[in-house]
């Protein structure tokens, strides 16, 4: 069909021979499955971290901010610097959901979700920085122009510190509620598929009800589409406030007119970064290999080239203002950065952002998973250092020589960024086990276009109608139940007399389907590693003659109700388990 | 009379399209269909209205704006006019500068959450709300078009459905 037209110059998105039944099933496989050990591992680690982190802040409240390494010349450090890097690291997550799907980029539909969720955890870990750095934070709800007894006092409107409040809790709270409409589709499909009673009973919870209706999907179209819009503006001035802070002020070097754009680029580069780093680990432990690709890997890269040669520009931009202001103080700056007591973080910082993305150029760097691995870790420290340098080189040494100073952290510095590490991969990992990791529902729209599977359908000629259907979850004659009282139970397939009628007469009929079995030229296979088949089934399945992942590999739907029929026990098990699918990957 | 619908399931979008044209053309009323993603162009050729959710968001942004001028104007302008680094609060014009990034915020703030609220209570989503779907497989990759079928031949209406590629149908009464 046209509909489905794309140039061929396209590679597939999604490879493999994936069908909307494939998509539903890969999603849902680490929701229902259980954690393994290394999840175990790395979440114990994470939670060390975060509750260290806990330690940290509780002990910086109740004795005072003096346990930070700051001092009365350079007020903010690592504070503020682990702040708008955890703000940084945000954007990549609305960028790729709202400006991609602006610019109509396919390729966004494997990562959004994640990205999202990467915004969301990662602008928690930036709120705590404004609450905990504040010397009285108890007193933090007097940012808001509350009205109050003090001759209702308000608060001053010019401060960017202000402005963040509003441009933070504002990214916060749309962010949120553009990801959770977007994940309405998916928790329903997992509440349609659940089987034991809590977990239907959280996602029918989580799903709000969502039927999936055509006006439904109307609305929601529209709706993803106008808070692309907004959140697309909204990313831009979010990080802008945050660089206001910074630009507004009357400090060397700190004092520019690029500050805005320059830190929204870095923003990009930097969350780039970190969506690489963690899909590249989430598509190995999760198995979505078929969905987050090298070539999504390899857009990212590009993504990260472009945005990491923006900041490039903006760093050379600020030296060549520099000299050309005639600003001694500029100047000095500049010269202090480059060669003063913090030259080593200016240098790694330069290394870390200007030089490394220029590999990207390179289609075997940057098509290599190892290689977009490191270089993406890189780029995230590099861009710590940029705040670092920005923040704490331009404090230490201004107008008046007699302030000069020297600025390191101490342990509490250090164990709260440490703590806000541990408490992002914490959300993280339980993000990663509890929701649908992939926008399926934005998946299954794309697949005709840009699924191999399809693709290949239509570059033989073929016609993709009617090529949507599974075997193993429809086929077999056209059932009709008109007495008027049909309810469709979860997991009830088919009730219509129709189809037993043709193939009830027992096991032979199976066998006739998925091959026999002979036990002298053949090895029988352990039919229980196959998820979902217990000792007491695979001793009914030999009875039926199925001994091997061949045999049950050619399982349909057909298969499976006459299956059930037989053995009578755990009705719509087998379909739901994708026995067919297992015994495919094990043979 | 007790009303009756039929529920026909197709397992392709392409094929779901098709049969809304043919159902269409026979002047048969859908009730609805539900798909487990959106399929591009059902709205179109089931005949829905557009949505007006844009045009909303706009108003609520009207809204937004409008609560962020009046507010900084009050406090920082007509309630305590102080004189904050040297900032000309004479006027609200004068020092608007400054009042621009929450502005621009709170237009933001007020269109997203308020056309995000209207989408909710339009579509009739909340947290404890049942799901609607008469099928289960239709979250997975099944599509089910329910018909209008009160005072007529369900016979004849489901040889027609099968006839535009559905697979399974069900007739299905409604009490009251």
């Amino acid at each position: 069909m046209m509909a489905h037209y794309e140039a061929p110059i396209r590679r597939p998105l999604v490879t493999g021979d994936k069908t909307y039944h494939d998509v539903t099933l890969d999603i849902v496989a680490p929701v229902e499955g259980r954690a393994n050990k290394s999840w175990w591992i790395v979440f114990s680690i994470a939670l060390v971290a975060f509750l260290w982190g806990i330690g940290c802040i509780i002990y910086t409240v109740t004795n005072g901010i003096g346990s930070w390494g700051l001092n009365k010349t350079v007020g903010w450090a690592w504070d503020i610097t682990n702040f708008v890097w955890w703000v940084g690291i945000g954007h990549a997550g609305t960028l790729i959901s709202a400006v991609l799907l602006l610019f109509r980029q396919k390729w966004r539909m494997a990562i959004n979700r994640s990205a999202e969720a990467m915004t969301i955890f990662s602008v928690v870990q930036a709120g705590l920085f404004p609450i905990i750095h504040m010397g009285r934070p108890w007193l933090a709800y007097w940012v808001l122009p509350i009205p109050n007894q003090f001759g209702s006092l308000w608060v001053n409107f010019n401060s960017p510190l202000l402005w963040d409040v509003f441009a933070i809790s504002t990214y916060l709270s749309v962010s949120l509620v553009f990801w959770w409409t977007g994940l309405l589709p998916d928790f329903a499909m997992i509440r349609d598929r659940a089987v034991k009673p809590f977990q239907k009973k959280i996602y029918s919870l989580l799903a709000f009800g969502w039927s999936g209706r055509a006006k439904d999907w109307q609305r929601f179209e529209e709706v993803s589409l106008v808070l692309a819009g907004l959140a697309t503006p909204l990313v831009l001035s979010v990080h802008t406030i945050v660089s206001f802070d910074f630009a507004t002020s009357v400090i060397p070097g700190w004092h520019t007119t690029i500050f805005p754009p320059y830190f929204v680029a870095g923003a990009v580069f930097s969350g780039f970064a970190m969506v690489n780093t963690l899909l590249i680990i989430m598509r190995k432990v999760v198995s979505l290999e078929a969905y987050i690709t090298v070539q999504h890997i390899e857009l990212m890269n590009i993504v990260i080239m472009i945005t990491g040669s923006i900041v490039g520009v903006a760093y050379i931009t600020e030296l060549f203002m520099a000299w050309y202001s005639g600003v001694e103080y500029e100047q000095y700056a500049f010269l202090n950065r480059a060669t003063g007591p913090y030259a080593w973080s200016y240098w790694a910082m330069m290394t870390c952002n200007v030089f490394s993305p220029q590999f990207m150029w390179f289609p075997k760097l940057r098509r290599s998973i190892m290689f977009s691995f490191i270089i993406s870790i890189v780029v995230n420290i590099g861009m710590w250092f940029e705040r670092f340098v920005i923040i704490v080189t331009s404090l230490h040494r201004d107008y008046l020589p007699s302030s000069w100073t020297m600025f390191s952290p101490t342990f509490v510095d250090i164990g709260i960024f440490i703590g806000t590490i541990g408490f992002f991969f914490v959300l993280f990992l339980l993000y990663a086990r509890t929701f649908p990791v992939i926008a399926q529902a934005e998946v299954k729209t794309i697949m005709k276009s840009s699924g191999e599977r399809y693709k290949k359908l239509r570059e033989s000629g073929q016609s993709l109608v009617g090529t949507g259907a599974d075997p193993r979850t429809s086929g077999g004659p056209v059932k009709i139940n008109l007495d008027g009282a049909y309810i469709a139970k979860p997991q009830e397939v088919s009730k219509g007399e129709t189809v037993i009628a043709e193939d009830s007469h027992g096991a032979e009929s199976l066998t006739d389907r998925l091959g026999s079995f002979d036990a002298a030229t053949q090895k029988a296979d352990d039919l229980k590693v196959i998820n979902g088949i217990g000792p007491k089934m695979e001793e009914k399945l030999n009875v039926l003659g199925i001994y091997t992942y061949e045999q049950v590999s050619r399982m349909t739907s057909k298969e499976y109700t006459l299956l059930d029929n037989l053995t009578g026990s755990f009705p719509g098990r087998a379909e739901r388990d994708d026995w067919a699918g297992q015994a495919n990957n094990l043979k | 009379m007790a009303s009756t619908v039929i529920h026909a399931i197709y397992t392709d979008d392409d094929v779901l399209m098709n049969a809304v044209k043919e159902v269409k053309k026979k002047h048969l009323h859908i009730n609805d269909i539900f798909t487990p993603f959106p399929v591009h162009g059902l709205d179109k050729a089931m005949g829905l209205a557009p949505t007006r959710l844009a045009i909303t968001a706009f108003l609520y942004g009207c809204v937004g704006i409008t609560v962020a001028t009046l507010m900084m104007n009050f406090i920082m302008i007509e309630d305590w006019p102080q004189n904050i680094g040297g900032k000309p609060s004479f006027s609200y014009i004068e020092n608007m500068p400054a009042f621009v990034p929450i502005m621009f915020e709170l237009t933001v703030f007020f269109a997203a959450h308020l056309m995000v609220i209207t989408f909710y209570l339009r579509s009739r989503l909340w947290p404890f709300k049942k799901a609607e779907n008469p099928d289960v497989r239709t979250t997975d990759d099944h599509f089910l078009m329910e018909i209008d079928a009160t005072g007529k031949d369900g016979e004849e209406l489901a040889n027609f459905l099968v006839t535009t590629g559905a697979v399974e149908i069900n007739l299905i009464a409604n009490e009251a």
